[in-house]
């Protein structure tokens, strides 16, 4: 382009009081607060919104737990002990029917001496739907007997097989996720208020303060997890209820979360205390308490919640862990750390593969909490 | 640099302390010491000890010393090699742990090569072919290798191989050269059997360099100096190894900080599961007849391994790096 412009001159009046006007789209846009604006952000990361919606179905499934699985967490199957995996079909004999299982015929094979299930296919049986079964008391509330599916009249309904006293092993996989799932909740409880208070002292103070906190995470971090996990869960008493043993390990997960949490908020505060409204804050007269919880932790409190989501998975993965070796829960707490610790020889694991089956929730939900963390954290970064 | 090396030298000193504080602490932590839990059961065999005898036990255990004291005496001990005694097996420390330290050490040492030798190449093809379909498919495995914990990628693989071989694949050497004094063929058997626990632990720790070392090499690959480079007509392989490759590196060694805890954690549950001889199936034993002191060596032991690994990441990166050598401290 060797053509130049054209030189133009505007010779209308200039009033600089007038501002074009937002459109009501564009209003929304300009005025929208931080949260609706992480909000939009996040909603475009697809597969953090499906992993956060899987999550929540899951939360939401063990405050009715006792509705959705076809037994109770203690029912015993005596005549069904190690039966295999039962499929719902909907074709029989090249028919379409309502949903039915086949009834398992059980015969012990005297040479090997294995438990062998033959599917009897002349004798569909229908699955039921919202039926009576095993009676159970709604959280202490009412008793009933309701549930979503329910075995068949006279039958059984195994979704993922029985364990070696003929229990449910779908049932109890929906009792365990109870324990599972909130152990990471209490934890990260425990993990976000020692993070807060002693990152944000360090942070905040600085000097000697910061130092010595500095000093405590790295000899925190330089040690293996696991193995401390294991020594300290070891150390709980024995005589302990399990409900005493379910609290004491959440602690423990909790003690020796923090610094991870403890480092990202003093690095947070330390860049953040020179501003000026924290100046202007502490000149009148206010509190460090009340600068930090009123005007600096709001100011990442969305990073904070993305980094919370990123560290519940190995709270989870922690107590499967534990559970697993048998130092962390106990029968009767049922957890999917304690349903696995029952596949823990390969023998079992060789003969009843299906015993694998609670790996398939743990490795979702943790999948799931990464998936979700990785968005919020996206989310949250304004400077994208 | 001498500044700089007996610096760090002070701080891991400093640290291994305090690790020796909290590993004695919870030896302390069950109820009751070690001679309660002893006469308890001498007593349930019909057996009872004279007072005498009990006061001479309390005193040779030094249990009758109060905890600063007892814990000096124990950390004296670690110092000269004395790891304490087993009251389980009934036999000094050093006695029942045996090679177990020295397999601990191989496995652990070859998870890390593996771990380096693997993510390598794989980060850096990650980063160059950024949303490729070999960018995305790896990527999505990482995740999966993140989300799977270890010790039931171990059960998954001793099924698969029960499944298709019919034989088992744990344990770290044949089973005729176990209590055998060390040969050249009981090394190479060893060697057999490593790999596989060696992927089974390695596998988390390779999913998340892969991640970092693509973030690292994406970040530097944005840079000026890279376009200023292009534009002087640099071929891209040589680009990529001239600049950005060699900074994308620094944090590739100073990760082996979080990388060491999380292998040894790792090394532990599946050597438990895999039913290795090395330090994880004694340690779980150990915490879970609640024999402390046997506990407490391997603790100690597997601190010692993480903060020495550190130490060691720390000085290859002052040697790779003279900013960090010149500023006398690390900036993580």
């Amino acid at each position: 382009m060797t053509d130049k412009l054209e030189h133009v001159v505007c010779n209308d009046p200039f009033d600089p009081m007038v501002v074009k006007p937002l459109t009501a789209m564009q209003e929304r846009y300009y005025m929208a607060s931080a949260w609706r604006m992480m909000w939009w952000r996040f909603k475009r990361h697809r597969l953090a919104v499906f992993a956060g919606i899987v999550l929540l179905l899951s939360y939401a499934s063990i405050f009715i737990v006792e509705f959705l699985a076809p037994y109770n967490l203690q029912t015993r199957n005596t005549d069904f002990i190690f039966s295999p995996p039962q499929t719902v079909r909907i074709f029989d004999k090249g028919q379409l029917r309502t949903p039915f299982v086949y009834p398992y015929t059980y015969t012990l094979n005297m040479e090997t001496l294995k438990r062998e299930y033959t599917e009897d296919k002349s004798r569909p049986q229908t699955v039921r739907f919202f039926c009576r079964g095993d009676s159970y008391r709604f959280w202490g509330l009412f008793d009933s007997n309701v549930h979503l599916i329910c075995p068949p009249e006279n039958g059984t309904l195994f979704l993922l097989g029985t364990d070696r006293l003929g229990r449910d092993m779908a049932s109890r996989l929906l009792y365990g996720g109870r324990i599972s799932l909130t152990v990471g909740l209490i934890g990260i409880t425990i993990s976000f208020i020692l993070g807060i208070s002693i990152g944000g002292a360090a942070g905040y103070f600085g000097g000697w303060v910061d130092k010595s906190v500095q000093r405590v995470i790295e000899v925190l971090r330089s040690l293996p997890e696991l193995p401390l996990w294991m020594a300290l869960s070891a150390a709980l008493p024995v005589t302990w209820s399990p409900v005493l043993i379910y609290f004491g390990i959440t602690i423990i997960l909790g003690l020796l979360d923090w610094p991870g949490l403890a480092r990202a908020v003093r690095s947070k505060l330390l860049s953040l205390r020179e501003e000026d409204y924290v100046v202007a804050a502490r000149l009148m007269g206010a509190s460090p308490r009340h600068i930090i919880a009123r005007h600096l932790l709001p100011n990442f409190s969305s990073h904070l919640i993305a980094s919370l989501t990123l560290s519940v998975p190995s709270m989870i993965l922690g107590e499967t862990a534990l559970s697993f070796l048998g130092l962390g829960l106990r029968p009767p707490i049922t957890s999917w750390g304690v349903l696995l610790s029952e596949a823990q020889n390969i023998e079992a694991v060789a003969l009843y593969p299906w015993l694998l089956f609670p790996m398939l929730p743990v490795v979702i939900v943790v999948l799931g909490f990464n998936f979700l963390g990785d968005g919020l954290r996206d989310a949250a970064d304004p400077y994208r | 640099m001498v500044i700089y090396l007996t610096r760090r030298l002070l701080t891991m000193a400093l640290t291994l302390l305090a690790i020796s504080v909290l590993v004695f602490i919870i030896i302390q932590l069950p109820p009751g010491d070690y001679l309660s839990t002893y006469l308890a059961e001498l007593e349930s065999q019909g057996e009872t000890l004279s007072a005498e005898k009990i006061e001479f036990l309390r005193a040779q255990y030094g249990l009758d010393k109060s905890l600063v004291e007892q814990y000096l005496v124990w950390a004296w001990g670690l110092v000269h090699g004395d790891l304490g005694y087993s009251f389980e097996y009934g036999l000094p420390v050093t006695d029942v742990v045996g090679d177990r330290l020295y397999l601990s050490l191989v496995l652990n040492f070859a998870t890390i090569v593996f771990v380096y030798a693997v993510s390598f190449p794989i980060g850096v093809y990650s980063a160059t072919h950024q949303y490729s379909w070999g960018d995305h498919g790896l990527t999505f495995i990482g995740f999966i290798g993140l989300a799977t914990p270890n010790f039931l990628l171990a059960l998954v693989l001793l099924y698969a191989a029960n499944v298709a071989f019919g034989t088992s694949i744990g344990g770290l050497m044949d089973p005729e050269f176990i209590d055998q004094p060390w040969t050249v063929d009981k090394a190479l058997s060893v060697l057999e059997h490593l790999w596989v626990p060696v992927i089974v632990i390695g596998t988390s720790g390779t999913a998340g360099m892969i991640r970092r070392l693509r973030a690292n090499l994406l970040d530097e690959l944005q840079k000026q100096y890279v376009v200023t480079a292009r534009a002087k007509g640099l071929s891209e392989s040589r680009l990529l190894i001239k600049y950005p490759l060699r900074m994308a590196l620094n944090p590739f060694i100073a990760d082996i900080g979080s990388l060491l805890p999380q292998i040894i954690s790792g090394a532990v549950i599946v050597s438990a599961v895999m039913s290795l001889p090395t330090t994880g199936p004694m340690l779980l034993s150990a915490l879970q007849s609640q024999d402390m002191y046997l506990a407490g060596s391997f603790l100690m032991f597997l601190g010692l391994l993480t903060v020495v690994g550190m130490f060691l990441s720390d000085v290859l990166l002052a040697l790779l790096d003279p900013r960090i050598r010149l500023e006398g401290g690390i900036k993580r």
